[in-house]
């Protein structure tokens, strides 16, 4: 359907139930699912009619530390028929392991691994689940919140051992990340100060 | 007696001249035939989405330069338009013919480069000679308007950085005189060239249904013979002012995909020139003093625009809390940004959807029972540039 709101009507009365929220935005549609619902709602908007995503954008993932369902998994789609954009969401909690995409989307393969190798977000049944952009034997998952930015090895060539070696970050100096919030509207560290301070008192 | 045969394990790269920058691929051989294919990617991992986390809006965009370092400003485009969707401001005329412009000299700069290097890899050098020379004309352009050849950071939220020096417009009316007899040449020695067709024609053919399977973009879909083109079907900026036409491919193969490109160059000259005639004097960038920077005029006279300049370039402009995906047709493919945003000054996160990672997937499923010698050429026409694939 070439009408967004004709369309967001028809994905909403067809899966109904299966939606949490569904919104207009940017010219996009936004639909929030639960995570066991994910191949029935995929399958519908690829096969049906009426929606025809065919195309698989991106999947990638949002990290909410302070949430208990930590991860928000983002499935990006096209429509080439429609002329339309959806943007399928839900959340899981850090250990949840999580259908794969790959039998409805070959192209599914490389951006779950990705996702597997950014964040530590498992895909049951899928194929072959490596590590794809960090280097050979690499621990940790980047893109998660609470990996630091400078890492935690660092990669250097030794002469004596005439190999590659990995060592602890040693930085001569830390990375410097000021805090340029509007003092006067308290900066977090003052914020902070003021909050314990309160307390004792 | 019976002999027993072994598959042969080949390393291609990580440091091949045909690999076209860092790509290790594992190729596994039945004689000379391609049993499967299993690039190793990631060699150049800059970590720029964690990066963006950590910086400002505004210095978040020298790292869209180095990720297709060869068409620089498309990809700071798709950022600038993610961020001006957000905060909901107005481009001025001006600014938007500039950047559309230079995008279109950045799709010529990168098809230059692809259909050159296409040609090198399957055994014509001088392609890649005459295709230089033009690259080194555009990338001076490209250096007189942001002051480097290519990390321009040139596009901002709101506009571009800074108005066209004096002299420039003329300067590129002149190139778009002279490159379509470039273009010419570089057709005739190539198009009917018996030994370019012998390597390219029905090779590494696409159908449609795959090429919309594997999340292809740009040339790759078009040369399949899907008529799609985000500068037509979600026109951004002025595109929608603009007359060009798409060309699609009919076979999907190598060498359509290579017509392709000569077309897409020839419509982007026809841009630039409507570019060039329809742009007035006017504002480069929005005048909303809370994102774009004063001028340094106004920062010695007004107090306020000393304020404004001094939060700009500490704190940043804030962005309302907002979730977007914009998405814009580089010379690759589709280039996106989804970006969130938590209402400070920096990006609660932001995903880069690179064409290239998408193409390179597919390398398995195009080579698998091609000859060792087509490696190059499919790899040569899915137009790989290794910093938009590792991010």
């Amino acid at each position: 359907m070439n009408n967004l709101i004709d369309l967001e009507k028809k994905i909403n009365s067809e899966l109904g139930t299966k939606l949490n929220t569904s919104e207009i935005k940017h010219n996009q549609i936004y639909l929030e699912i639960d995570s066991d619902d994910l191949i029935d709602v995929v399958l519908f908007v690829k096969t049906n009619k009426d929606t025809k995503f065919r195309q698989l954008i991106d999947i990638t993932v949002v990290d909410y530390p302070e949430r208990s369902k930590r991860f928000k998994i983002v499935y990006l789609f096209l429509s080439h028929e429609f002329n339309q954009r959806m943007i399928l969401s839900y959340n899981i909690s850090e250990n949840e392991v999580i259908a794969s995409l790959t039998p409805i989307f070959p192209s599914a393969n490389w951006m779950e691994r990705e996702v597997f190798d950014m964040y530590g977000v498992s895909f049951k049944d899928h194929p072959d689940l490596r590590r794809i952009l960090t280097d050979y034997g690499f621990e940790g998952h980047p893109l998660r919140k609470d990996f630091p930015l400078t890492g935690h090895t660092e990669v250097r060539y030794s002469e004596d051992q005439k190999k590659v070696v990995n060592e602890p970050v040693k930085l001569e100096q830390n990375y410097r990340n000021f805090d340029y919030e509007s003092p006067w509207e308290g900066t977090k560290y003052i914020k902070e100060l003021t909050d314990t301070n309160e307390k004792k008192n | 007696m019976k002999k027993k045969i072994k598959n042969l394990n080949l390393n291609f790269g990580p440091q091949h001249p045909a690999a076209h920058g860092v790509l290790r691929l594992i190729l596994e051989l039945d004689g000379e035939v391609v049993e499967k294919a299993d690039p190793h990617i990631g060699l150049l991992h800059r970590g720029t989405e964690k990066l963006i986390e950590n910086k400002t809006y505004m210095q978040a965009v020298p790292y869209f330069d180095r990720l297709d370092y060869v068409a620089p400003m498309n990809q700071e485009h798709a950022f600038a338009l993610a961020v001006e969707k957000i905060l909901d401001i107005d481009v001025p005329i001006r600014a938007q013919f500039i950047r559309v412009m230079f995008c279109e000299i950045g799709r010529i700069l990168s098809h230059i480069l692809n259909v050159t290097t296409q040609a090198l890899d399957v055994g014509a050098l001088t392609p890649s000679l005459w295709g230089f020379e033009e690259r080194e004309t555009l990338m001076t352009f490209y250096e007189r308007a942001s002051g480097s050849r290519l990390h321009a950071n040139y596009f901002r939220a709101g506009g571009v950085h800074q108005d066209l020096p004096a002299g420039l417009e003329t300067d590129i009316a002149k190139f778009c005189e002279t490159f379509p007899k470039i273009i010419n040449d570089l057709e005739n020695l190539l198009t009917d060239n018996r030994i370019f067709k012998q390597r390219n024609v029905d090779i590494g053919v696409v159908t449609k249904e795959d090429a919309l399977d594997y999340s292809f973009s740009g040339v790759m879909i078009r040369g399949s013979g899907v008529p799609w083109d985000l500068r037509k079907s979600q026109p951004y900026d002025c595109y929608n002012q603009l007359e060009f036409k798409i060309p699609i491919g009919k076979n999907g193969d190598c060498y359509d995909r290579y017509l392709c490109r000569i077309e897409e160059m020839k419509e982007s000259v026809k841009i630039i020139k409507q570019c060039l005639s329809k742009m007035e004097k006017g504002p480069i960038k929005t005048f909303d003093g809370k994102i774009s920077p004063p001028s340094k005029k106004d920062i010695k006279q007004s107090m306020e625009a000393l304020i404004h300049h001094f939060k700009l370039f500490t704190e940043g402009y804030r962005v309302p809390e907002d979730e977007i995906y914009t998405a814009v047709e580089a010379p690759k493919g589709e280039f996106g940004v989804y970006l969130i945003s938590d209402g400070s000054s920096k990006p609660y996160k932001c995903k880069i959807r690179a064409p290239g990672f998408s193409h390179l997937q597919s390398m398995d499923y195009l080579i698998k029972g091609h000859m060792l010698a087509d490696v190059p050429a499919v790899l040569g026409s899915l137009d790989i540039v290794f910093g938009e694939v590792d991010r």
